[in-house]
């Protein structure tokens, strides 16, 4: 029904959020974004709001909400200190392609320009770590503005949008219109069919393909067709961190993560592939650790919906610019069936000598702890990490079977990310287990949104591998520095359980699987959120691990 | 290095500007010159950007430009099939030792000398950055009170070729 009406600014943020699907949002209060909070206070029962302990937390949950469903996160602010705590919160989703609806209030348009008390022009501070920005000047273009901000965050490759209204706007009145949210729009798609022709002449002409996936790959929802062409031509894929979960981890097609700690067997694999297949994936510095130098006898197929990833990183022979799946169900009749047996067995012995980490009883090791996780937690959990070792770890020993379950800050590496981000899963997926894996340096960062959890009653597990340093940065300092451990034997006295407590939530001390079995089966149980400490021993290393600038023949296993 | 041109159709919007210029030192491009200028639509303005470096930063140049929201077309110029204009004005302190050969300079150059305030003269020059070079070379030999160029503006010749960066890529 199309109704006009005379409401304020505030109001019609809250009629287009509506308008746009939304019924969360994450966010905190504040002098700028007073009428809008009065507004989502009169229409509580259309959007929830969910206040976290500080913006950044806020941020990260909009990211983390959007993660898990696909849908794009709003998350709200206050002008000056508000809308700068945003910013870790938009820049980790800008790297990460997460769509993402950022709203700030701002000093009122008279004083703007005027170093007001709470400005700051944060349309500047985000202009590189945004897909766009827009500052509302005038509430007639209040509307569209916000439906113009959803469209961006959400078409083409996803990222976040800010759009800074300031305080007079959302008090001016406007005539409003509902317009029914626009049909999905259709995703680019920019290749020939002889640029498509040449792609699967590449693929049934090469003796010894592989693919290497990414995070694409899950914002398309495209797995079926990635595990349609693996098997229809016979290709192995693996996959960056943030491919985790697109094919099921015991999927045998699947040989795992790949990068500067992926398993040797897809390092290898890579090295002497002929022909790599690049589906929603970066070549970041993380994958192509020495850029000069992989894939070094293949040519390059790059499937991807961004065209300036194309030779961005390293030079490409084919390229098919368009949204995955669209491009995959293109590509699946051109490609031959096929089989590359020695191929195949040659991968198959790479295998069978990877790195495989050592149990233990009587302490703990990460491989375990994160093992235990995903047998306890079960398929259906949400796992959300920090930045660091653990975030390693996780990625390598998940277990994950489905896309959206394994949310993780790659792009930027943000510490600080997990606690916001489970959170945002966890109010998405309330009846789905969430597991926040963390370090000890971590969750220090954020671990204020402890109360957040307990007062919404979220049921998030937080699972502390304390080993009293920052385990990434010793490592390095281990490996290149001479083991000079320059501010990162911490040592922190923080008594988890103690804290836990203190914010109202279970706290777990544990140092064997036993203890922490015990522990995660007694935090699935609660209803509300918990703190599991895992004490593990500080010269715990990622492995394997190709240094810097580094190729397969600098792998470290040991 | 090469030399490369663009020209960027863009929405005329606040801060457009800020948006495309934030894009070089971002991703670390060397511009040589950035003109905005006004097109026959109010809401569009042209903006050329000249820059120095390989095809490799070219291209992705002219991809993240074209990302930008406010970015309605990219197209890249050739240099051979491309007009490339600029306009200069320098002031020189003029005496009489000296104004004969700088009056000549200017009509040699096809420069004109259009304001002459008590010892100051302002000469102004239109024309391809070669000749503005060239003519630069000259004058700085008289005493030069100040400098200002425009940077390059570019249109291609005969019809035009509708080279834009979908069609391109």
């Amino acid at each position: 029904m199309v109704v006009a009406m005379k409401i304020s600014g505030s109001q019609i943020l809250v009629e287009v959020l509506v308008e746009q699907g939304v019924d969360t949002v994450f966010g905190y209060p504040g002098g700028a974004v007073l009428n809008i909070y009065d507004a989502l206070y009169l229409n509580r029962n259309r959007i929830r709001h969910i206040t976290t302990a500080h913006e950044q937390g806020a941020a990260h949950a909009a990211d983390g909400y959007a993660r898990a469903t696909g849908k794009t996160g709003v998350v709200i602010a206050t002008s000056g200190p508000g809308a700068t705590n945003l910013v870790t919160g938009i820049a980790t989703a800008y790297m990460d392609s997460v769509p993402m609806v950022a709203i700030t209030g701002n000093v009122s348009t008279d004083l703007i320009g005027r170093d007001s008390f709470q400005e700051v022009y944060i349309a500047g501070i985000t202009m590189p770590i945004t897909k766009h920005n827009m500052v509302v000047r005038r509430v007639e273009e209040l509307a569209d503005t916000l439906r113009e901000a959803f469209r961006i965050a959400q078409s083409g490759r996803p990222g976040p949008v800010l759009v800074d209204i300031p305080k007079d706007i959302t008090a001016a009145m406007c005539e409003f219109t509902n317009k029914p949210q626009p049909a999905k729009q259709k995703p680019v798609h920019r290749y020939t069919r002889e640029q498509l022709q040449a792609a699967a002449e590449a693929i049934n002409r090469s003796e010894k393909p592989i693919i290497y996936f990414g995070g694409g790959v899950a914002i398309s929802g495209a797995g079926d067709e990635l595990l349609a062409l693996m098997k229809k031509a016979s290709i192995l894929a693996c996959h960056s961190m943030m491919g985790t979960g697109v094919l099921c981890y015991d999927e045998p097609m699947n040989l795992g993560m790949v990068g500067m700690h992926g398993r040797v067997t897809s390092s290898m694999a890579i090295e002497q592939c002929d022909l790599l297949i690049a589906i929603g994936a970066r070549f970041s510095d993380r994958v192509a650790t020495n850029k000069g130098h992989f894939a070094p006898h293949a040519e390059i197929l790059h499937i991807d919906i961004d065209d300036a990833e194309i030779n961005k990183n390293v030079p490409i022979q084919y390229s098919l610019v368009g949204d995955v799946e669209e491009v995959l169900q293109d590509l699946l009749p051109l490609v031959k069936e096929n089989d590359h047996p020695a191929w195949m067995e040659q991968i198959e012995q790479w295998k069978e000598t990877d790195y495989v980490p050592q149990d233990a009883q009587d302490h703990l090791k990460p491989h375990q702890i994160m093992e235990i996780i995903a047998e306890l937690a079960g398929p259906e959990a949400i796992l959300v990490t920090d930045v660091g070792q653990h975030q390693m770890w996780a990625a390598q020993y998940c277990k994950r079977t489905h896309p959206r379950s394994f949310l993780t800050s790659g792009g930027l590496g943000t510490m600080g990310f997990g606690y916001g981000a489970a959170i945002g899963a966890q109010v998405a997926y309330p009846e789905r287990p969430v597991v926040h894996i963390t370090g000890d340096g971590s969750f220090h960062m954020n671990l204020n949104e402890l109360c957040t959890t307990v007062s919404y009653g979220l049921p998030v597990i937080t699972v502390v591998m304390n080993n009293t340093v920052l385990g990434m940065v010793r490592q390095w300092q281990t490996a290149f520095y001479e083991k000079r451990y320059s501010n990162t034997s911490l040592n922190r006295k923080t008594d988890y359980v103690k804290l836990a407590d203190a914010f109202g939530a279970q706290g777990y001390h544990t140092q064997t699987p036993e203890q922490f079995r015990v522990a995660l089966q007694k935090a699935l149980e609660h209803k509300g959120p918990s703190v599991i400490e895992c004490l593990i021993d500080k010269d715990e290393r990622v492995l394997p691990m190709i240094p810097p600038g580094g190729t397969v023949d600098d792998i470290m296993v040991d | 290095m090469e030399k490369y041109i663009l020209s960027v159709l863009v929405r005329n919007n606040a801060g457009v500007l800020a948006r495309v210029s934030s894009l070089f030192g971002r991703r670390g491009y060397n511009i040589d010159s950035l003109t905005v200028s006004a097109t026959n639509n109010p809401s569009v303005s042209r903006i050329t950007i000249v820059v120095k470096g390989d095809a490799y930063v070219f291209e992705q140049l002219a991809k993240q430009v074209y990302k930008l929201e406010e970015t309605i077309d990219v197209y890249p110029l050739s240099r051979e099939d491309t007009l490339l204009r600029e306009l200069l004005l320098v002031k020189v302190k003029m005496d009489a030792i000296i104004e004969k050969e700088v009056t000549d300079l200017v009509i040699r150059s096809g420069a004109n000398m259009i304001d002459v305030t008590g010892e100051a003269v302002v000469i102004e020059l239109t024309g391809p950055p070669r000749t503005v070079n060239a003519f630069m070379e000259q004058i700085t030999k008289y005493p030069v009170l100040e400098v200002c160029r425009t940077g390059v503006t570019a249109m291609e010749r005969g019809m035009t070729k509708h080279e834009t960066l979908k069609n391109i890529l």
